[in-house]
């Protein structure tokens, strides 16, 4: 037994078995492996192909991003928080904002909110595209990767031309806004509507009917509606067991209860089903925006903020439907300027635990299939 | 809900209100798996969000522990949060939501706090063998396991 692999109690081989005449094996997966999308270690047993059991050994790339925010003052917090889920940096810095916002009692613009709704949905688009081309290069299907990378580009070009940041966005402060959409904002939004809506025709063209993506994902990871619930996983992972729940209908927040939209969801709650269900959502988000940025409402981009923010004593929980699931943030103040306590619910995080139940039983080359399908990152899972 | 569950419990429940339209109730520990037991089967908060800790140092009880719980049949949430002091164990919610298992890891990770019943409480964001636990408020913002650091990583400081 290695160090590596002590302390494994549920996962250790029998006492008398050596390694070469036993028919169980315990192989390492990561924390550098192409599939893991970061630095995830999986702990693998296995009996030939069939996986028995699973551990993930997680923290590689743990920042303290909770102690950080209680020595920060609320406004110096809010970078931190697009470092989690860095590729829905815009997301994190929404729930962040809306949070602080709900402890100091107030509400963004309506014009604000508009330009959060567009990002955001955008990000979300560029979330999952990244998504689908890493999930289908893991699967073995390298195409869709330079498909969906050519796209993205688009959304982050936006990014670049409305905050100066393509990634780590910050786009948003606490009250609403800093920048006032630029000149030529609505049509280049508009523009890159009729450029993506039928490219997103060409990804499922590449997979939908594909054979082997077909053979690859369907019954592979099944997680049942019950299962979900008892785990806690939310997000397109819970929609595709069948659960009609988004938190964008659920307990509306910033501008998305003036928006039509439907919630996509899945029957079998395998791979294929998610994958379903988040082009379905890519489409659905692209309702959003073009619904919002025709209309988006004249009027400032902030609202009254304090210059010092010093939110009463009190804590608050505020969760959004970030791509991956329910992201939350729940934060004491002590009445000071800095938080007393931040604690992020991260979805990555919750929806990873599932993994065990999910690959029980299958094959080695489903948890591949299954860490893409779960659509986990690490930054956030790791925080 | 809150006054069948006052009438029930009686001073166990010893507060429960809404702040900033948000409700949530404070109760004794001794409470807990039952309270929560009840809040799942007979009050439908069939998901927890999240279990989460607060450190206050200068209280006697110096923890509050914080269950984040959804209803989705009555889309609502509840906050239950109980006081305890430094060393008291918290009995473990596994058992009632599967997905407290690695919540209520990262709580014991963070703060210490033990949780009688889970499975496998164990750290979950640091290294098996890292002394204190970070989210404490005498942790220091730069503190380290300079030893741990020194062992498994070789170098002399991780700062």
């Amino acid at each position: 037994m290695t160090d590596a692999t002590k302390n494994l109690s549920h996962l250790e081989l029998g006492d008398d078995k050596t390694f070469l005449d036993s028919n169980e094996l315990i192989i390492n997966m990561g924390p550098q492996h192409p599939a893991t999308h970061g630095v995830l270690r999986v702990i693998l047993k296995l009996d030939g192909e069939k996986v028995l059991g699973t551990e993930c050994v997680i923290g590689y790339l743990h920042r303290g991003v909770e102690k950080i925010a209680e020595n920060r003052t609320y406004a110096m917090f809010n970078p931190y928080v697009d470092r989690m889920d860095y590729v829905a940096a815009v997301s994190n810095g929404l729930g962040y904002c809306e949070a602080v916002e709900k402890l100091l009692n107030l509400e963004a613009p309506p014009r604000a909110n508009y330009i959060r709704v567009i990002l955001t949905e955008l990000n979300r688009l560029a979330s999952h595209m990244l998504w689908l081309g890493t999930h289908a290069l893991d699967i073995g299907a390298i195409t869709p990767l330079f498909y969906t990378f050519r796209d993205r580009e688009e959304i982050l070009k936006i990014f670049e031309k409305y905050c100066g940041a393509r990634l780590t966005t910050h786009a948003f402060r606490i009250g609403g806004c800093l920048y006032e959409t630029y000149e030529g904002f609505e049509q280049d939004v508009t523009k890159f509507l009729k450029f993506v809506t039928p490219k997103i025709d060409e990804y499922e063209e590449l997979l939908t009917t594909n054979r082997i993506w077909v053979e690859r994902t369907r019954n592979v990871g099944m997680l049942s509606a019950k299962d979900c619930t008892a785990l806690g996983v939310t997000g397109p992972v819970l929609r595709a067991s069948g659960v009609k729940w988004d938190l964008r209908k659920a307990q509306p927040y910033a501008a998305y209860s003036d928006f039509e939209f439907e919630i996509p969801t899945g029957q079998n709650g395998d791979t294929y089903d998610r994958y379903l269900v988040r082009m379905q959502e890519m489409r659905q988000s692209l309702r959003i925006v073009e619904q919002a940025v025709g209309k988006i409402p004249e009027g400032p981009i902030m609202a009254k903020v304090p210059k010092v923010v010093k939110p009463p004593v009190g804590e608050v929980y505020h969760s959004i439907e970030a791509p991956k699931g329910e992201l939350g943030y729940f934060i004491v103040s002590d009445g000071s300027t800095q938080p007393y306590r931040v604690r992020v619910r991260p979805p990555s995080f919750v929806n990873l635990q599932a993994l065990d139940q999910m690959v029980r039983g299958q094959l080695v080359a489903d948890v591949i299939a299954v860490i893409g399908t779960l659509d986990i990152v690490l930054g956030e899972v790791d925080r | 809900m809150v006054s069948r569950l006052k009438g029930q419990y009686g001073s166990g429940v010893r507060e429960a209100s809404t702040y900033l339209g948000q409700n949530y109730m404070v109760v004794d520990s001794s409470l807990i798996p039952e309270i929560l037991h009840v809040l799942r089967d007979q009050e439908e908060f069939d998901y927890c969000v999240d279990v989460t800790a607060v450190h206050h140092p200068q209280r006697e009880k110096q923890f509050d522990v914080i269950w984040i719980l959804y209803s989705f049949p009555s889309n609502e949430r509840i906050r239950v949060k109980t006081l305890i002091a430094d060393g008291e164990s918290v009995p473990s919610a596994v058992k009632i939501w599967p997905t407290a298992n690695w919540l209520e890891r990262e709580v014991y990770d963070m703060f210490g706090i033990r949780f009688d019943g889970h499975p496998d409480l164990k750290r979950i964001l640091l290294p098996d063998g890292w002394k204190g636990h970070p989210l404490r408020k005498d942790y220091g913002i730069i503190q380290q396991d300079n030893e741990w650091v020194q062992i498994n990583l070789g170098i002399e400081s991780g700062q």
